[in-house]
């Protein structure tokens, strides 16, 4: 193992120069674009020898990324917000046609108002585009959900987001460690596309028009694969975990054994909450933490499963559906509990949109109101001036 | 818990380095075996207005992702912040607070209005003109705050940090030379009251 100091955007850029991906075709938008611009310098200084094309927009950028991963080449991008959702209508044909592209997302606010800073609102809106999604809680899993992400994406041929929260963890240096670069390419292995469109041998189509009577089924195998995607993740943070010692799943449970209160968040929120559960556990308090790292496919019973014993829970959502409901996260951590005999008293906490900062007195204070947490509203605003 | 981690803000202003510092500070502490957190403030800044960027230094790994509102110590590279930014905002009693000043710690503390924390002040400015030619404050703050916090071996941190700026400024050695004297030169000549 290397040991360094990196940020997320470094970790991301190192793993994708230790990937070095045949096609990388990128756009620059803050707070991502130190990803690709350090990727480009290990490309100037010959470090990689990926294809890298600038493209004019993130479009643009998505749509070469689509042609190349087509064409058989491990493809990578990165991006963040506007840049995610100027990309959205080429989401959904990627994960239809099967290609396993790879993007380093940064989540940051969707405009408006104009924001650069942190929430979960870009990824968040791409929740059913057919994507894998991972989220990382810090640098070191920015860098191995990175690696891991090649891999489940080639496996299953689907398309994979991994994403950091935007300027804190993005911009935050912190100690991480890297594998050798050898280990790195052994990892994630060689990639053979079972049918490149240029093999003209043997010439096959992707994208063609597809009405009434394929779309349907080819659409049904998105869904298959999506679902099927669990098993190759958790192999991925398996393989991860036995070869260097840190092992990944789809969730993370901690402190959950005995745990009546419990916090279900997502992303770097999970650290603070981390710390605030091992205070209140030293003062006797039952309190426990829930992290969704894989939030597509969504582990659904492995959340009620992992709820079933407590008595009250907060789902933090750091994005606001607009719906005249609960958030996203907390709408499907719901709706994965009402099929259980035992259900915990649970709630919403909308949190840190465009950045705001969540920190260890508000997670306390979480925490408290669970206590009553008949008296809560089902849908609650932490942090906000109302 | 949170005293398991050793916190510190920068303040000062775009172009004066205040971000490199406590990315060189991390760098330095991670080298010395610590789990570190070095991050910038990141808002509407440019050359000249006032920023800030963070430290977390920690024996154990660093799990939160928060702010910092109650630092250790505080890094003033800008003398001409006091007054404008509430540079001491959060320190505690025991705090401590670093100014870059040509002025003595008393006159500071007068100036910051504070008693029961505990000043510093080097002139960095003087002596990033004098070894670097011109005023560049953050290396002789962090040569400073190396010796305020005390939570690094100096010998050790400088020769890592030569390693470092030899590996940024490799055409200019010059460069290089200036700033490693300017930390030496800070560490000595910064005083309290």
């Amino acid at each position: 193992m290397v040991v360094a100091a990196k940020t997320g955007n470094e970790a991301m850029a190192e793993a994708m120069r230790q990937i070095n991906p045949d096609v990388v075709a990128a756009y620059p938008i803050t707070p991502a674009t130190e990803v690709v611009m350090i990727f480009a310098q290990f490309l100037a200084d010959g470090l990689v020898d990926t294809e890298y094309i600038p493209v004019e927009s993130e479009h643009s950028a998505m749509s070469a990324c689509l042609g190349a991963a087509a064409a058989g080449a491990r493809v990578m991008t990165s991006t963040s917000s506007q840049g995610l959702a100027l990309m959205y209508e080429i989401l959904p044909i990627v994960s239809a046609l099967r290609l396993p592209i790879v993007v380093c997302e940064v989540n940051r606010a969707l405009s408006g108002p104009i924001n650069i800073h942190c929430d979960h609102s870009d990824t968040i809106a791409a929740r059913d585009f057919g994507w894998v999604q991972i989220y990382a809680e810090n640098s070191q899993e920015a860098y191995d959900g990175t690696l891991q992400a090649v891999k489940i994406a080639e496996k299953t041929s689907l398309p994979v987001m991994v994403s950091t929260d935007g300027f804190i963890i993005s911009h935050c240096m912190e100690k991480i460690e890297m594998l050798p670069d050898d280990e790195a390419k052994k990892f994630i292995g060689e990639y053979k596309m079972e049918k490149s469109v240029l093999d003209i041998k043997n010439p096959t189509t992707r994208g063609a028009l597809d009405l009434q009577d394929y779309y349907f089924e080819h659409r049904y195998q998105t869904s298959e694969a999506i679902l099927n995607a669990k098993n190759p993740i958790l192999e991925a943070g398996e393989e991860f975990g036995n070869k260097y010692g840190r092992k990944y799943g789809l969730i993370e449970e901690y402190k959950m054994e005995d745990a009546e209160r419990v916090i279900v968040a997502l992303g770097s929120t999970c650290g603070t909450t981390r710390d605030v559960v091992d205070e209140l556990r030293g003062k006797g308090e039952k309190v426990g933490l829930l992290k969704i790292r894989v939030f597509r496919p969504f582990p659904a019973q492995e959340i009620a499963t992992a709820l079933s014993n407590a008595k009250s829970v907060a789902v933090l959502d750091r994005s606001d559906s607009y719906s005249g409901q609960g958030s996203p996260v907390y709408v499907e951590v719901l709706s994965a509990l009402f099929k259980n005999d035992k259900k915990p008293k649970i709630v919403n906490y909308v949190y840190g949109l465009g950045g705001r900062d969540i920190n260890l007195e508000d997670i306390k204070s979480v925490f408290e109101n669970l206590k009553k947490v008949d008296q809560l509203e089902e849908k609650n605003y932490l942090g906000v001036r109302m | 818990m949170s005293k398991d981690i050793f916190e510190v803000r920068w303040h000062g202003r775009g172009g004066q380095g205040a971000k490199t510092a406590a990315l060189l500070f991390g760098d330095s502490a991670l080298d010395s075996g610590m789990y570190i957190q070095a991050f910038p403030e990141y808002g509407p800044e440019r050359m000249g207005a006032p920023v800030a960027s963070f430290n977390r230094l920690s024996k154990k790994p660093i799990n939160v992702h928060c702010s910092i509102s109650n630092p250790d110590l505080v890094v003033v590279l800008d003398p001409s912040l006091i007054g404008k930014v509430n540079v001491i905002e959060g320190l505690q009693e025991e705090g401590k607070i670093i100014v870059n000043s040509s002025l003595s710690p008393k006159e500071v503390s007068e100036k910051l209005g504070v008693k029961n924390i505990k000043v510093y002040v080097v002139d960095a400015s003087g002596i990033s003109k004098e070894t670097i030619g011109r005023d560049i404050p953050n290396t002789p703050m962090l040569g400073a705050m190396l010796k305020v916090s005390g939570l690094l071996d100096f010998d050790k941190t400088i020769k890592g940090i030569e390693i470092k700026l030899k590996k940024k400024f490799a055409s200019k050695p010059e460069i290089i030379e200036g700033n490693i004297k300017a930390i030496k030169r800070a560490y000595e000549e910064v005083k309290s009251a």
